[in-house]
């Protein structure tokens, strides 16, 4: 079978299989063994079955298209002069010159693929849902290097957790007392376990999740996007008796519905102005080929360099199209070809440009709500009030990251400005996550600023041109936060609290845990040898970001602080995770009584830290022979994608530089030496406060109180929020309801009243006229019958007296009256 | 006076009274002076009649009222046979004919009828009440 008709086949059942865990949990949960123990088992096997086959389909893709490393190496070596082809397109204008030397298609995808023509994809629709006119809506897939890597990304961190979780929620098994739970009573909530239910939501969440990865346009990127979206609500509020849970899922909900809205507005731009929202080229049945988003917005006839589709430049210039077909109403064809003719000249005047700019912030405006970014990222914290293994899969390494996925999947119709926007949105996220985290004590809630700060990191790599490092660190942050999410949670559960200040010295009692936490934070602080060139996966990754960040403010001094940012952002990281790491591993206990019960977790939860840690030391390395993820992401680099590029419709003009320069052996070795440096600043902080308290925190803390109360609080955010948009909010409803109430209410009660008079008087008028006319006849005849029945007498004499005196009367009457035709 | 009784018959069916009255005149002398025609007849009818009233109407015996109704049965029918006679008519005058023999023998099978119908419910009034007395069977008093 060849890799076109293999990859949606095996993708697609790795998608599907999930989805049939969750049919069976969810007509089956609680009757699949003890207490619905066999659920963890079908939701597992399930996964693990996923990701055979997504492991499967990456061992076929590699086959066909071997990893190689691209033109330019990836890190040190020889660059600029390696491949004159790419040497000129450094600061030349752009895209054009290189995608048209290099616009070739199938063939040699492993060293072209980062600046020749489309990369090796395959696409395709199993289902229509409608189909009218020019528009298109399906079920489809894309298929990309990328996506094949997110497939086996996703399903093994979900296998790991699928298999952590069967261990950590072992209490849901039997009934529970949630003591965090308080009744009207004064006692503590009871309620039946729900195991089943827990891994039916984790099985829909992992279907959802593949969805928006596999899926091949943008409208079912949005299904499986509000998809995930009720799953990471399901989850959240998996102990939703508790107020704080129920609350924060539906914070989650809600921050997530605004951004989604701004992707409904991107969405309507692309799906009105083009008609179409594949990204891919699709060839109809009559051979007709339809383009897709990719290719109009970088046609390869200009070169693959970024333009304003035909649709979009007629769709703004909708009156010049009016004008110019109304003067040829007698020949519609001439005018029709007038327009297809001017086209060029308003894209040349710049008609559309807003709209191409609206479209890639509007969908960016739903990645900022699901990645958490500012300022949407007030959910993100609070969704930790869900299980651990939650927070390990959809609130750090997979969900989360969909919008720095979409943010990259979608990177060629992402316009300069709105990548500039893009980078300022992740540098301000970065740092504001990063310093909250500082102060937090909260063991998970460090971890959901860090995983904020990192998505902040991400997208701001993306926005500085780093489509590569942004992706990169995507799926090595995937990685390693899993795991220091899962050694949080196998904390948390031989501790049973979350606060980190009442842990320490926890490392004898639980070796494991404290080992692959400690590779964990290694890994995110990138922890590596500048020039040996050798580190754990974050190494790798955030150098990168590093070094484009750095070319990035090399060529445009005016941007500098995003550069800053990123360096300033590296140090607290190292801080706070080393922070977290000796505060709870480190020194002496500080709860007695914590530190007695506390035991290293269940073998169960062990393996998948172990198997975590190992992917989160080596996902980083390029094996000799080019192969590793950050190549095998480069194969699915968007055509163009690779070259300068030159902004200022919002901004004055600035250039996005191209990610190879970024590989330069300057730029290389200052991000490295600036990352190193940092770091290692950062941990050497952490150890002096809080290893051999050299500088004692409480001092620190005291010394910068106003500052320190204001990290203390997430500054203020939620506060503000609150002030600015909840408290409005809340106070329009009340004026709403008030009005419905008062208003409205009065006016349909005063309808009613009047309605109930009318009833009234028009009974009255029943009682007394119409029942008085009725009853009057009534009693009259009755009284008549009464004062008639005297006249029965009973008496026969008197009767015969009354016929005899009639007939005499009757005549004496006839008589009179007669009396003239008697007479004759 | 006479015309009191003569009222009934007029009113009689079948019979074209005013050509009647244009040729036989009732007044024409003094009834007992003259021979007896159908004046006397219907006398003795109305006598016979108002007898019968005032025997139902006076007496409180059952069966003295049923012996009223007898009598004002035969006074009209009295009346009938003196008018079905051309010989009491006198030549030429108009007659009831057949017709009023007819009549009178149907008030008579009629009044046998009536006769047995009122003897049972006397009899049967007795034997509830144990009197034929009519003042006593008020029963049916409003």
């Amino acid at each position: 079978m060849d890799l076109e008709s293999l990859l949606p086949t095996l993708l697609g059942l790795a998608w599907l299989l999930p989805l049939a865990s969750f049919a069976v949990i969810l007509f089956a949960g609680p009757r699949l063994g003890s207490h619905g123990k066999g659920a963890a088992g079908v939701a597992t096997a399930a996964i693990v079955g996923s990701f055979v086959l997504s492991l499967f389909a990456f061992i076929s893709w590699i086959a066909q298209h071997p990893v190689r490393a691209v033109a330019h190496g990836d890190h040190g070596a020889a660059h600029a002069s390696a491949d004159p082809a790419h040497g000129a397109t450094d600061h030349a204008d752009a895209s054009h010159a290189s995608a048209a030397a290099h616009d070739e298609h199938g063939g040699q995808h492993g060293e072209s693929a980062a600046h020749a023509g489309s990369p090796v994809h395959y696409s395709g629709d199993w289902y229509t849902l409608y189909e009218g006119g020019r528009l298109k809506l399906s079920i489809g897939w894309y298929v990309d290097a990328l996506t094949v890597l997110m497939f086996v990304m996703i399903t093994f961190i979900a296998t790991c957790i699928h298999v952590y979780a069967s261990g950590y929620m072992h209490d849901e098994l039997h009934d529970i007392t949630d003591h965090e739970v308080h009744l009207a009573d004064g006692g503590h909530l009871h309620r039946p376990g729900r195991f089943h239910r827990f891994f039916q939501a984790l099985s829909l969440f992992c279907f959802s999740m593949l969805g928006i990865v596999i899926a091949g346009n943008l409208a079912m990127v949005f299904i499986f996007w509000e998809l995930v979206g009720i799953c990471s609500w399901f989850l959240i509020g998996f102990y939703y008796e508790r107020k704080s849970a129920s609350n924060a899922a539906n914070k989650a909900f809600i921050v997530n519905r605004i951004g989604d809205f701004g992707m409904l507005i991107g969405l309507m731009a692309l799906w009105g102005a083009l008609g179409t929202l594949h990204f891919a080229d699709a060839t109809g049945p009559d051979g007709h080929v339809r383009p897709g988003l990719f290719t109009l917005v970088r046609p390869p006839v200009a070169g693959h360099a970024q333009w304003v589709p035909d649709g979009m430049v007629k769709f703004a210039a909708a009156e010049k199209v009016e004008r110019v077909l109304l003067s040829h109403a007698d020949d519609p064809r001439a005018g029709v070809e007038q327009v297809e003719a001017k086209v060029e000249d308003w894209r040349d005047e710049g008609y559309g440009r807003w709209l191409l700019l609206v479209a890639g912030l509007g969908i960016f405006c739903g990645c900022i709500g699901k990645s958490a970014q500012f300022p949407l990222f007030v959910w993100l914290p609070d969704a930790m009030e869900g299980p651990t293994p939650v927070s390990a899969l959809v609130h750090s390494a997979t969900m989360v990251a969909a919008g720095v996925y979409l943010t990259g999947r979608f990177y060629p119709v992402l316009t300069p400005d709105a990548l500039l926007v893009i980078a300022y949105v992740g540098a301000i996220t970065l740092f504001i996550a990063a310093t909250i985290a500082l102060v937090a004590n909260d063991i998970k809630r460090v971890l959901a600023y860090s995983t904020v700060s990192q998505l902040g990191y991400m997208m701001l790599a993306l926005g500085v041109g780093g489509w590569l490092a942004g992706l990169f660190h995507l799926v090595t942050h995937a990685f390693f936060k899993s795991l220091l999410f899962l050694c949080s949670g196998s904390v948390i559960h031989a501790c049973h609290t979350n606060d980190m200040r009442k842990m320490g010295g926890l490392a004898k009692a639980m070796p494991w845990t404290s080992g692959t936490m400690l590779v964990g934070c290694l890994a995110i602080i990138g922890a590596g040898v500048p020039f040996l060139d050798i580190g754990l996966s974050g190494y790798y990754s955030k150098d990168s970001i590093l070094a484009q960040a750095l070319l990035f403010a090399r060529e445009n001094p005016a941007h500098s602080i995003l550069f800053y940012a990123v360096a300033g952002g590296a140090m607290l990281t190292a801080f706070y995770m080393f922070r977290l790491w000796f505060m709870t591993f480190a020194g002496k206990p500080r709860d007695h009584h914590v530190h007695e019960h506390a035991h290293e977790s269940p073998p169960v939860m062990v393996y998948p830290l172990v198997a975590l840690s190992i992917l989160a030391v080596v996902a980083g390395w390029t094996l000799p022979g080019g192969f590793g993820i950050a190549n095998m992401i480069e194969q699915a680099r968007p055509a163009g994608t690779g070259g300068l590029e030159l902004g200022g419709l919002l901004f004055s003009a600035f250039t996005v530089p191209a990610e190879h320069a970024s590989h330069a052996h300057d730029i290389h070795v200052t991000a490295s030496l600036t990352a190193f440096a940092t770091a290692a600043t950062g941990v050497l902080l952490a150890a002096l406060m809080y290893v051999w308290g050299i500088i004692p925190p409480a001092m620190v803390a005291s010394a910068v109180k106003p500052l320190y109360t204001f990290l203390a609080n997430r500054w203020y955010f939620d506060e503000i929020y609150r002030f600015l948009f909840v408290l409005p909010v809340l106070g329009l409803s009340q004026l709403v309801s008030g009005t419905d109430k008062g208003v409205i209410d009065r006016m349909i009660e005063g309808l009613a009243w009047g309605a109930k008079q009318v009833a009234g008087f028009d009974a009255w008028i029943d009682r007394t006229l119409i029942d008085g006319l009725v009853n009057g006849t009534a009693s009259a005849t009755y009284s008549a019958g009464l004062e008639l029945k005297k006249l029965q007498t009973g008496q026969l004499r008197q009767y015969v007296m009354f016929i005899a005196l009639g007939t005499v009367a009757i005549f004496v009457l006839a008589g009179l009256l007669f009396r003239s035709s008697f007479a004759g | 006076m006479m015309d009191f009784f003569v009222a009934p018959s007029i009113l009689l069916p079948g019979l074209s009274m005013p050509s009647c009255l244009a040729t036989v005149p009732l007044f024409a002398a003094n009834p007992f002076t003259e021979p007896v025609g159908v004046i006397h007849y219907l006398v003795v009818g109305a006598v016979l009649f108002t007898a019968g009233i005032a025997c139902m109407t006076l007496k409180r015996n059952a069966l003295g009222i049923l012996m009223g109704i007898e009598l004002v049965l035969n006074g009209a029918n009295i009346n009938f046979v003196a008018f079905s006679s051309s010989y009491l008519r006198g030549e030429g005058a108009p007659t009831l004919g057949l017709d009023g023999q007819v009549v009178a023998l149907f008030v008579i099978l009629l009044a046998a009828a009536e006769a047995a119908v009122a003897l049972a419910i006397t009899l049967n009034f007795y034997n509830n009440h144990a009197t034929v007395d009519v003042d006593r069977a008020d029963d049916l008093k409003g």
